[in-house]
């Protein structure tokens, strides 16, 4: 009897969460589709999360690609695989730069940088995250020992700290963050899952707008305070995503 | 020297999964790396790191038992063991950078007398990135380069100064192939030992860097 009660509540809580979420729960900050898109600019500075696909708002690239924003930069961690996650922006020829840390895996990324169609700025993956955490966290900068004496350090400038050397890198942030969070309650607090959690947190913080797709959208206090990983302040939109 | 791909493989992961201590963290790269978790000896247990933001990473799980979120950072589906922990990238290569990774294991294309190692490009060829390579060597307490000990067409590896981009002037430590264990040292390299139907002439004529044999040169403690 409980089992049916139970699965009786959670339709009834669906239902409201598609139609109104939550009642008297305002959520401001939820976004249709088609409204999402319309924060999506040609020529706009992206971060999105993900590695390798996992954790990357896939609902949210789809939406692009149909309506074929162009010009785009892409700060990411990689451009995954042919036609998954940030590879879908890349096969329809959306990205103009990307500044990431990998594209082995990315073949068609190969192919466009190679022909010229597409600019490609390669970081080390742990001095990426710490710039795009200095940008979010109002540093101008990190200083690292990664890259020194490599092609990296081209261009850049040497510091030294207590007879040490470091690269100073300095730190990005970008229009839009585009994150994929397992759960979010209507204020806009959000959580990950396991491997998902990658770059997401980072870039929450370092972009002007930050919108994250979701799996489950809980009411206030739905997320306990511990278990928040990313506090509602800096999320700007909630988009519900279509995969689970 | 043995030819058998297979076997060199065994051979490699073998004579590195020795190097490893109980209760080291590691970070093993993606190819022969990956198979040294298969060899420890039975009380050594050890906690491998993934960059991808994983402590306590287990092996492949069984068909059906996937996660969409758990994967490893080669993006294939990975599994946590009891204890293991999930965190974002920051952390992560906190770990990494910050000197708590115990060893890392990497593959490289070149490795040169002074131990600098090359092994994230092949400029007007091959550009995947460096991914997380660039901070494991410049991070991790030991650097272990695990690789065939030569080219396919036979050509060294080891070599007097690396042609290609670097990917650390962080020197690394060890170098194990299926024909010698080669430890870097501040005289240059040491040849340590020798590996299964291995003679010294071989190493010699596949090994362009400067070698200085170690006085207590052994046979590799490994069968095949």
């Amino acid at each position: 009897m409980y089992k049916s009660l139970n699965r009786a509540i959670i339709a009834i809580r669906k239902k409201r969460e598609v139609e109104n979420p939550f009642g008297f729960f305002m959520v401001d900050k939820l976004l249709k589709k088609e409204e999402f898109i319309g924060k999506i600019f040609d020529g706009a500075i992206l971060m999105i999360g993900g590695f390798l696909g996992d954790g990357t708002p896939e609902s949210l690239i789809d939406e692009i690609v149909k309506a074929g924003k162009k010009d785009l930069t892409v700060i990411a961690n990689d451009t995954a695989f042919p036609g998954k996650g940030i590879g879908k922006l890349i096969r329809a020829g959306l990205v103009k730069k990307a500044i990431v840390s990998h594209i082995g895996t990315n073949p068609e990324t190969q192919k466009q940088m190679i022909e010229g169609s597409m600019e490609v700025e390669l970081v080390p993956q742990g001095t990426l995250a710490e710039k795009v955490r200095a940008g979010g966290f109002g540093l101008g900068g990190i200083l690292t020992p990664t890259g020194l004496g490599t092609v990296v350090e081209d261009d850049k400038q040497r510091c030294e700290i207590d007879g040490k050397e470091y690269l100073i890198e300095p730190a990005i942030k970008a229009d839009i963050a585009l994150l994929k969070a397992k759960k979010a309650d209507v204020l806009g607090n959000l959580t990950y899952n396991l491997t998902a959690q990658n770059f997401n947190p980072l870039m929450a913080f370092a972009a002007v707008t930050t919108i994250a797709e979701f799996e489950e959208l809980v009411p206030k206090g739905g997320i306990a305070p511990n278990e928040v990983r990313t506090p509602h302040a800096v999320v700007d939109f909630l988009v519900r995503g279509d995969c689970k | 020297m043995i030819k058998d791909k297979l076997k060199v493989r065994e051979i490699i992961a073998k004579r590195v999964a020795m190097e490893l201590h109980d209760g080291d963290i590691v970070n093993l790269g993606i190819g022969i790396p990956t198979l040294v978790g298969n060899y420890l000896p039975q009380d050594v247990h050890i906690f491998l790191q993934s960059e991808n933001g994983i402590l306590g990473m287990g092996g492949t799980p069984k068909p059906g038992y996937e996660n969409k979120d758990m994967n490893n950072a080669g993006g294939s589906p990975a599994s946590f063991l009891p204890g293991a922990a999930a965190f974002d990238s920051a952390t992560s290569f906190g770990l990494i950078r910050g000197g708590h990774v115990a060893a890392t294991v990497l593959g490289a294309l070149q490795v040169d007398e002074e131990g600098h190692l090359a092994n994230w490009m092949i400029p007007g060829k091959l550009i995947p990135g460096m991914g997380g390579a660039m901070d494991l060597v410049t991070g991790a307490k030991k650097v272990i380069v695990s690789m065939t000990h030569t080219k396919k067409d036979g050509s060294a590896k080891i070599i007097p100064k690396c042609t290609l981009p670097l990917t650390s002037i962080r020197k690394i430590d060890l170098i194990v192939t299926e024909a010698a264990v080669i430890e870097v040292t501040e005289n240059g390299l040491v040849l340590k030992e020798l590996g299964p139907e291995t003679s010294l002439e071989e190493i010699i004529n596949t090994t362009t860097a400067k070698l200085i044999v170690s006085d207590d040169l052994k046979q590799m403690p490994i069968t095949v």
